[in-house]
């Protein structure tokens, strides 16, 4: 397939061939992850830029493994060690980092919109690795492909995304790819945790987390930002836990092999228990492994796509 | 100068070919073409262009004193001179705050200085000192220095009870009060309006309600105090509703809206074009249509920019981090034809809707075209295109939404007092003939 896009900044850029290639180039990529000699020359002399301004660690940790894997070399930028801290402007930070020419950079930012600020002002590939509230395409895409690792098909399946949808970049990226793959999707979360237009979105909303889980053949569970509380969405964590954690007495009326989910890192013990967690339905960890092999696709098209001569 | 006398011919004024003579400063006769002659009289031909008194935008920020590199007076008047306005109300969230004589003092003498032939700068005045909303600003002596309004506007006013006094206070010194109609905690920190696309992109929005519930408040505190009172920058069905009701009541209060709200709406942050982030936000497709059908039918009393200019490195930046506002003067009345043009409105109704209703509501002088009348006019040619480039725009704050973008008609020349402040073809600004 020729890749033709220079960037990924949210699931709706993609159709549903495109990411179904995703998802066979990542199978291959998780096969090298299980060699012995897990490197690959095919990105040798690429740089890539992973930028980092806001905190991460299995988000950074799993791009930079991705890049290194196909021999890239990747650079580490981070807010502390970066000017953004000395108030440089982000366009200045990206220009900086241009005029050092990476075939890519990917960047966590806290503001929705940074990846496409980037995007409009760079020659090279911007990867979205999550910005504010509004887009974790990788993250969708590496939950997508380790559900494909265990479903036949996405066919007549139903995911329930449960917990602080309102402020969720996973949130927003699961749900467009999701519904693109034909799942059926549930939303649960307490109205205050829901985005104002919720409604207007593909997905059935429930508030009551057993309702929501009934006949589901996954759980996404989201993680809880414990400002929420201090911002007056919430009247207090140890509430949130019992109503809205996800434990096994919500999943009665799932289907019998319901898989748990979550894109880490977790509160165990608040919205997931820590029973549900390291069960045998879940499959936490395998979605750190698919994102290695996913971000390996990932990095793979976006550096070598074909490019349009002007 | 003060015996300029010229004659404009062939100008089309309410849909019929008019000559126009001027003499003193002032409108001598309006008649139909041909039948005026003069003779020693400089005749400039109007043939196919638009008359319209010169224009009033009751709300402007011309960034001065203090944030000069934004704008400053000089360049925020050359922007109303080509833009039609010949007055600009300016609001009082300078740096420092227009909170006392010295400041408003200053705005005049630096409006005057560069451009003693007009346009003017009418000062607004701060509601409260330093627009704190804890202290009443001195109304009385702000008056006295030449503002012709109060407004607390950039900023909420939280304290009912204050905003109440502030009302009762500026009605003896007959300034109206400008309330810019916010909750100061529902939807804090929003970037855009509440809805769909705030969901979408992941922007906190600003619910309609937190502009209507303090429209409520206003209309509430009109009626009761049995005060006048005027609504900036009214953006939505909520607000048009609730204006229109206390309208048929009789309550005194009166409303303005801007171009943006009545040409885009929230759809246009998609991409995150910090350009369209202004305050109150771009709203739905259908707060627009009830903010047409509401300058059309007059609930709306008047069109203004809220003109915020802005440097482009400050607009530079995530949607987030950007600051709110608008340019407006250089492109307003291009947008006014816009809609004109689409049949949102009546070309008839924008003499009243952007100077006549303005001058009655802030008392200030204007040109109905009448002799006698203050020979403040502009000449506006509805065939000239044009595209709006950070070149061509004569404010500081090349910010809007339609950069780079392509606007139908122009003002080709703008009269004050029978004086020439602007002209297109000489390209230059004051050039008294």
């Amino acid at each position: 397939m020729n890749w033709r896009h220079k960037d990924l900044l949210e699931i709706s850029q993609l159709s549903r061939d495109e990411v179904e290639h995703v998802f066979e180039t990542a199978a291959r990529f998780a096969e090298v992850n299980q060699r012995p000699i897990k490197k690959v020359p095919i990105l040798k002399g690429k740089s890539v830029v992973l930028f980092f301004a806001e905190a991460s660690t299995r988000t950074k940790t799993s791009f930079d493994m991705a890049g290194k894997r196909l021999s890239a070399d990747t650079f580490s930028l981070t807010k502390s060690g970066s000017s953004l801290q000395k108030g440089e402007s982000l366009k200045d930070t990206a220009l900086t980092l241009q005029a050092m020419h990476p075939d890519a950079i990917v960047i966590r930012h806290w503001d929705s919109g940074a990846a496409a600020f980037l995007a409009q002002r760079l020659e090279c590939s911007i990867i979205n690795a999550g910005d504010g509230w509004h887009a974790h395409p990788t993250q969708a895409l590496l939950d997508g492909f380790t559900l494909s690792r265990v479903w036949d098909s996405f066919a007549g399946k139903t995911v329930c995304i449960l917990g602080d949808i309102a402020h969720s970049r996973v949130a927003r990226s699961d749900v467009q790819l999701l519904t693109m793959l034909g799942v059926r999707v549930r939303l649960c979360a307490p109205r205050t945790l829901l985005p104002a237009a919720a409604s207007t979105w593909p997905v059935e909303i429930f508030s009551d987390v057993a309702k929501a889980c009934a006949g589901v053949d996954a759980v996404i569970c989201l993680r809880l930002q414990l400002e929420r509380q201090q911002a007056g969405l919430l009247p207090d964590l140890r509430e949130y836990a019992s109503t809205y954690g996800l434990s096994p007495r919500h999943l009665a009326d799932a289907s019998p092999d319901v898989k748990i989910m979550h894109p880490g890192p977790m509160n165990r013990g608040l919205e997931i228990s820590s029973e549900l967690a390291d069960c045998g339905a879940s499959l936490i960890l395998d979605q750190v492994s698919s994102g290695v092999a996913v971000r390996m696709t990932l990095l793979h098209l976006y550096l070598t796509r074909a490019r349009v001569s002007a | 100068m003060a015996h300029v006398e010229s004659l404009i011919r062939n100008v089309s004024w309410q849909g019929r070919d008019c000559d126009l003579l001027i003499g003193q400063g002032r409108i001598c006769d309006v008649a139909e073409a041909g039948t005026i002659s003069a003779e020693g009289v400089e005749i400039v031909d109007g043939q196919g262009l638009l008359l319209l008194p010169s224009l009033i935008d009751a709300h402007v920020h011309l960034r001065e004193p203090g944030q000069e590199y934004k704008e400053d007076i000089a360049s925020g008047l050359s922007a109303a001179a080509a833009g039609g306005f010949g007055q600009v109300m300016a609001m009082a969230n300078t740096r420092p705050v227009n909170d006392c004589a010295a400041v408003t003092r200053y705005i005049l003498q630096q409006g005057h200085a560069a451009f003693p032939q007009g346009p003017w700068v009418r000062p607004v005045g701060a509601l409260t000192v330093g627009l704190s909303g804890k202290e009443l600003a001195p109304a009385g002596e702000l008056a006295l220095a030449g503002c012709v309004a109060l407004s607390n506007d950039g900023l909420p006013m939280e304290n009912t009870e204050l905003f109440r006094r502030a009302m009762e206070y500026a009605a003896d010194f007959g300034l109206k009060v400008i309330d810019h109609c916010e909750d100061p905690l529902l939807g804090r920190g929003g970037v855009m309006n509440e809805g769909e696309v705030s969901s979408r992109l992941g922007l906190k929005g600003i619910p309609t309600v937190s502009e209507a519930m303090q429209v409520a408040r206003d209309i509430l505190l009109a009626s009761y105090l049995q005060l006048p009172v005027h609504l900036a920058h009214i953006s939505c069905r909520q607000s048009v509703e609730l204006i229109a009701r206390a309208k048929e009541q009789g309550i005194p209060v009166t409303a303005e809206t801007c171009p943006h709200y009545l040409m885009w709406d929230e759809s246009r942050v998609h991409g995150y074009d910090t350009n369209v982030r202004v305050n109150p936000p771009l709203r739905t497709r259908d707060d627009v249509l009830a903010m047409r059908q509401a300058v059309r039918q007059g609930v709306i009393d008047i069109l203004v920019t809220d003109h915020a200019p802005h440097a482009a490195h400050e607009k530079e930046v995530t949607f987030a981090e950007a600051p709110n506002g608008i340019s407006g003067l250089d492109t307003a009345l291009s947008l006014t034809f816009e809609l004109v043009r689409g049949g949102e409105l009546d070309w008839a109704d924008i003499p009243r809707l952007w100077c006549w209703k303005s001058a009655e509501i802030f008392a200030l002088s204007s040109n109905a075209l009448r002799p006698g009348d203050p020979a403040d006019f502009v000449l506006f040619d509805p065939d000239q295109a044009w595209v709006v480039t950070p070149e061509v725009m004569l404010s500081k704050g090349k910010n809007t939404p339609c950069l780079d973008k392509e606007v139908p008609g122009r003002v080709m020349a703008h009269f004050l007092g029978g004086r020439r402040v602007f002209s297109r073809q000489a390209g230059t600004l004051g050039s008294a003939f």
